[in-house]
């Protein structure tokens, strides 16, 4: 391993990549990203959420424009202003959602935007063959004339990929190919990643499954807070070594001190499973004045799971708890009622009404209290936002259009919204996300005063820091199972990634 | 509603005088742009006729509304939660012959109650039927309705066989007729009565409230314990009914009803709910605003008629006044 990327320079008609900057306002997610990639090699791209993978794929791809830094591409400088631009330079992006149109044929997405002409009209007999031929090389078996829609994943996939192989491609770069795929899946995958790397192509492969790295990785790439902070030639490296470079010891957060929980359980969550199997057998209680973080890669079902809970999504077996009594989980309203409150993930789409003010942002939820008989006065709606807003130092008025606030303050709001009721169970799905890293301190206060204030306190986040700081126990989900349940005292970056990965 | 707020600094004087304001702004949420609208409208009317500005030509006005008032409001609750009704035009057709076979000698002969009746509990049920096909069967609300719009308009046409019922009692025709305390006539009453009545549940009942935040983002009210789809379904119900209601109302206007009847009213309707403000992706919209689109639709075919202007022409005119009204409202909205 090096950290020093001058000496990789050795000649060759592969990808260099050289000091790649980007910002996104005062936010630099990629500073200084520098490695290479040989032909007919593998290169993984490792790092937690956030860490720059995708920002340095997105340049590489053409869909992002970097700040600084250059790359050279087969000896040449190669900038691509957008991915058409990419695939002209043979430079190919399998993205994790794949951007397939699923009412055409599979022949009909491999030549979509070049469909092959003759005499001014589609040459289907042409178009149907070629597909047909770049799908054998792929050891894929399917009519091109099949309608994309009526395809597993796995085979869609593989469609990208031809698609990828007609347009030439020399590099393919792979978002978390293997995160919707079978385990026989993923070794077709990999046996063709391996026959196209014996024909000279390159890749670049992401993905949060570190034990596929070993198998199909050549070497690895190691980034974190948009850094690259490690370099190995070789891809057989012990997996707790990659989390350690991975999570590294990151800048001295300020974490509000917590107080000790309660005796008394307040949440008790038994062998839940979603329907469509996001989340299967979670079990797990919390006590009043507790917080307990949920930790675990994108994907895990860790929304899906706190969604269930707080009655937005259906569940297909399994009880919830509060207090004791049983909870009928048939929708938000009754999990309210209950004493369950989510402030969701997505603020913009699921938390605000971007088109009304702070007032009735903040009256939406309360009418039984705000309105007892029906009746919304503008006076009583003024009078319950501005105790909410005095509560939790929201800046702003109560007639003043939420959509002038910060993201920091719009929170704030989510939260004032639900804390006067008072609830019983407190789920924060992402709760700073999106949220200047100055203005997260508040939000940290806050959700401790709401353990304090003795609430069973559920936070959900990506940024392990923030689940290890605020939580008195963290549970740990990968890939819709339970792994574990760690105390405080045992858990740190490294045991939380090493469940979060297996 | 970010207008009125400012509407409303704006006029801050007294305090008692900003809070009066802020209510009267309330009521007329982001209606000004279309306010302005209707009051050049007139101004330019009264200077080039002479017949415009006479209480006798406005009461018309108010009587020429009537039916697309009535239907008006029940679109706006349904564009508030970001749905449309396709429907409502057809469902005016159907209640009303469903009047007219009820209470009809020549036909059941029950009697107009018992008629009236009939016709609100089928519009009420067309609506009911749109909404379920929304929040159940998770039709887009335009492909629900457009469906609704052709069965309410079959039946309609398979009552009587397609031929219209003439003729009913004095005293039903009189509703629409007689100007009581010389100038309201029952029709004309009724319209005012309900835009007060649903004005008051908009902006007062934590269900009318609710409606907005629905249109706002379903989501975001879902999460917050609103019961969504069974108020959409409430909705498009009351949709349905005010639809039957403006049946009737048509049915004392020409003393007779017939299955074509309201052809092409749903386009007038969410144009009017449109020119008073209303955003079709929902939320944003009030009664105010939709009963000064109406008045501009009425005022407007009113003195095209009063100029001389050719039928043809009006429709140009008023497909103009369409664009223009909403066009000078996303331009006033990206502005901010």
């Amino acid at each position: 391993m090096s950290l020093d990327p001058s000496h990789t320079q050795t000649p060759h008609l592969g990808l260099f990549v050289s000091g790649l900057c980007k910002s996104y306002g005062p936010v630099q997610v990629l500073a200084d990203a520098s490695f290479e990639v040989r032909p007919g090699e593998v290169v993984a791209l490792l790092g937690e959420n956030g860490a720059g993978k995708s920002t340095v794929s997105n340049i590489i791809a053409g869909s992002t424009k970097s700040d600084a830094g250059t790359i050279t591409w087969r000896g040449k400088p190669y900038s691509p202003a957008s991915p058409a631009a990419a695939i002209d330079a043979g430079v190919g992006m399998i993205h994790q959602e794949l951007k397939l149109l699923p009412d055409l044929s599979v022949a009909e997405n491999v030549y979509v935007g070049r469909l092959p002409m003759r005499g001014g009209r589609i040459d289907r007999a042409a178009m149907n063959a070629r597909a047909s031929a770049q799908l054998k090389r792929l050891g894929l078996d399917v009519s091109p004339e099949r309608k994309v829609r009526t395809l597993r994943i796995a085979a869609q996939q593989q469609v990208e990929i031809a698609k990828a192989l007609t347009l030439n491609a020399e590099l393919l770069i792979f978002d978390e190919p293997t995160a919707a795929l079978g385990s026989e899946e993923t070794e077709l995958l990999f046996q063709q990643i391996r026959k196209l790397k014996a024909e000279g192509m390159s890749f670049i492969y992401i993905s949060h499954r570190l034990d596929e790295i070993a198998e199909i990785a050549d070497r690895v790439v190691v980034m974190r807070d948009g850094r690259i902070v490690a370099r190995h030639e070789r891809a057989d490296i012990p997996v707790r070594t990659v989390v350690e470079q991975m999570v590294g010891r990151s800048v001295e957060r300020m974490f509000p001190p917590l107080s000790e929980p309660g005796s008394e359980t307040l949440l008790e969550v038994e062998n839940l499973s979603s329907p469509e199997r996001s989340f299967q057998n979670v079990s797990f209680s919390v006590r009043t004045g507790e917080i307990l973080g949920i930790a675990g890669l994108i994907g895990a079902g860790r929304t899906e799971l706190v969604r269930a809970i707080a009655g937005a999504d259906p569940i297909s077996s399994g009880s919830v708890r509060v207090a004791g009594k049983p909870v009928h989980l048939n929708g938000p309203a009754a999990a309210i009622k209950a004493g369950v409150v989510l402030v969701p993930e997505d603020r913009k789409a699921q938390g605000v009404v971007l088109d009304q003010t702070i007032g009735e942002n903040l009256a939406i939820g309360n009418f039984d209290h705000v309105a007892p008989n029906g009746w919304v006065f503008p006076k009583a709606v003024q009078k319950f936002a501005e105790a909410g807003i005095s509560r939790l130092g929201v800046k702003g008025r109560p007639n003043q259009a939420i959509s002038k606030l910060s993201g920091g303050n719009q929170q704030k709001v989510i939260i004032a919204k639900w804390i006067s009721r008072p609830p019983k169970v407190f789920i924060l799905d992402e709760p700073t996300r999106g949220i200047d890293v100055g203005a997260r301190a508040a939000i940290y206060d806050v959700i401790a005063d709401l353990a304090r204030s003795g609430m069973a306190v559920v936070v959900v986040s990506s940024d392990l820091e923030e689940v290890l700081g605020l939580s008195h126990r963290v549970l740990v989900l990968s890939r819709g199972r339970q792994r574990g349940i760690l105390d405080r005292s045992e858990a740190s970056n490294v045991a939380v990634m090493e469940l979060a990965t297996s | 509603m970010a207008l009125s707020n400012g509407a409303s600094e704006l006029k801050a004087g007294p305090s008692t005088q900003a809070a009066a304001g802020a209510k009267l702004s309330a009521l007329f949420a982001g209606t000004l742009g279309p306010l302005i609208g209707l009051v050049l409208l007139c101004l330019a009317l009264s200077l080039t006729t002479d017949t415009f500005l006479t209480v006798r030509n406005i009461l018309n006005v108010l009587d020429q509304v009537t039916v697309l008032g009535i239907m008006a409001i029940g679109m706006t609750l349904v564009i508030l939660i970001g749905g449309i009704d396709l429907s409502v035009g057809s469902v005016l057709a159907l209640a009303a012959m469903v009047m007219g076979f009820v209470a009809h000698p020549d036909h059941l002969n029950l009697g107009m109650p018992a008629g009236i009746v009939t016709a609100l509990v089928v519009a009420g049920l067309c609506g009911l039927v749109s909404g379920l096909l929304v929040t159940v069967t998770k039709l887009p609300p335009f492909i629900a309705t457009l469906a609704m719009m052709s069965v309410a308009r079959g039946l309609a046409n398979m009552i009587t066989d397609g031929s219209q019922i003439i003729g009913f009692p004095d005293w039903f025709t009189s509703l629409s007729i007689i100007r009581h305390f010389g100038f309201l006539s029952v029709t004309v009453g009724l319209m005012i009565v309900l835009a007060i009545i649903f004005a008051i549940f908009l902006n007062y009942r934590a269900t009318g409230r609710s409606l907005y935040a629905i249109g706002g983002s379903a989501e975001v009210a879902r999460l917050s314990g609103i019961p969504v789809k069974s108020l959409t379904n409430w909705v498009y119900a009351i949709c349905g009914v005010l639809a039957g209601l403006a049946g009737i109302v048509l049915a004392a206007r020409l003393d007779s009803v017939q299955p074509s009847s309201g052809f092409g009213y749903e386009l007038d309707t969410i144009a009017a709910v449109v020119i008073g403000g209303a955003s079709l992706s929902g939320g944003v919209g009030s009664i105010g605003g939709t009963a000064i689109g109406v008045l501009i639709i009425g005022v407007l075919r009113n003195g095209l008629n009063l100029l001389g202007v050719s039928p043809f022409i009006q429709q140009v005119v008023i497909g103009v006044v369409i664009a223009l009204a909403v066009a000078t409202d996303t331009w006033r909205r990206r502005a901010q």
